[in-house]
């Protein structure tokens, strides 16, 4: 095993868990934290094919990537208080329609 | 075999991962997230990439962590007890998990990924001075499209978030 395959083997078990996560679960809240668990393991592999070709663009992706889970999160969770309001649970399975 | 530094953050980041889904409590769980991470930052840190990895720590331990605590204090604690998950859907979200880690693990073990001749380990580690440079030449624009997501995201967010009706009430009673 090299050491790249390592970090892409640990990115694999999170991207599974994660995918565990967003079958599973009907909590909102629990279903974006497994979106966050996969966008990281995806950050981790670029980084570490980053340092393994010795190439900083993957780096430079890794830094987009964050900035952009960090706005997705934020409409994210806009979104789960609307629906909490309308329906007065974050069960996913309660929304039924999507009427505003 | 790889070193001790690496299976203890290995260990660290996976176990809290999966404590954030599987706590009973929503913000135990948010703060598990949190650690999982720090994890992440600390593979950054070892794969020599501490620019990233400071990042990583300020937008998602700093600023993401924090706004999932807020929303889980604003959405009613009792809501969240009541999610039950049937025990078909829960065994079989962990036999797809298993086939998944299975399946795409074995891929990777087979590729060619998997010889010393694939890249270089030991090659010098990136300078933040490169990452500076292609982000303000080759990625400039990237940059700027990304600022304008960013802003409009924020924008939208605050747009969703926030509540007419008490705004046109509080406007009719001024």
């Amino acid at each position: 095993m090299t050491e790249l395959l390592n970090y892409i083997i640990v990115s694999v078990v999170l991207v599974a868990i994660g995918i565990y996560g967003l079958v599973v679960k009907r909590n909102a809240v629990r279903m974006l934290f497994a979106l966050e668990i996969i966008a990281n393991a995806a950050n981790l592999n670029l980084v570490a094919f980053s340092r393994n070709l010795s190439n900083a663009q993957g780096q430079v992706f890794a830094l987009f990537s964050i900035a952009i889970a960090a706005a997705e999160v934020a409409v994210g969770l806009g979104i789960i208080i609307i629906a909490y309001r309308l329906y007065k649970d974050i069960d996913v399975e309660e929304f039924k329609s999507m009427r505003g | 075999m790889a070193d001790p530094v690496f299976i203890g953050v290995a260990v660290l980041t996976i176990g809290s991962a999966i404590i954030s889904l599987e706590t009973r409590e929503l913000v135990y769980g948010a703060i598990a997230l949190a650690i999982s991470m720090m994890g992440i930052a600390g593979f950054f840190l070892l794969l020599d990439a501490p620019f990233v990895a400071m990042f990583q720590i300020a937008v998602y331990v700093g600023a993401v962590a924090v706004l999932v605590i807020f929303t889980v204090m604003l959405v009613r604690t009792q809501a969240l007890f009541t999610t039950k998950e049937d025990k078909g859907r829960k065994s079989a979200g962990i036999v797809l998990m298993l086939i998944f880690m299975a399946g795409i693990g074995a891929v990777f073990l087979v590729s060619g990924l998997n010889s010393q001749t694939f890249g270089n380990p030991k090659a010098p580690p990136i300078d933040f001075v490169a990452i500076g440079k292609q982000m303000l030449t080759y990625y400039s624009p990237a940059l700027i499209i990304l600022a304008l997501t960013l802003a409009g995201a924020v924008i939208g967010a605050l747009a969703l978030a926030r509540r007419q009706e008490i705004e046109q009430k509080n406007d009719r009673t001024a």
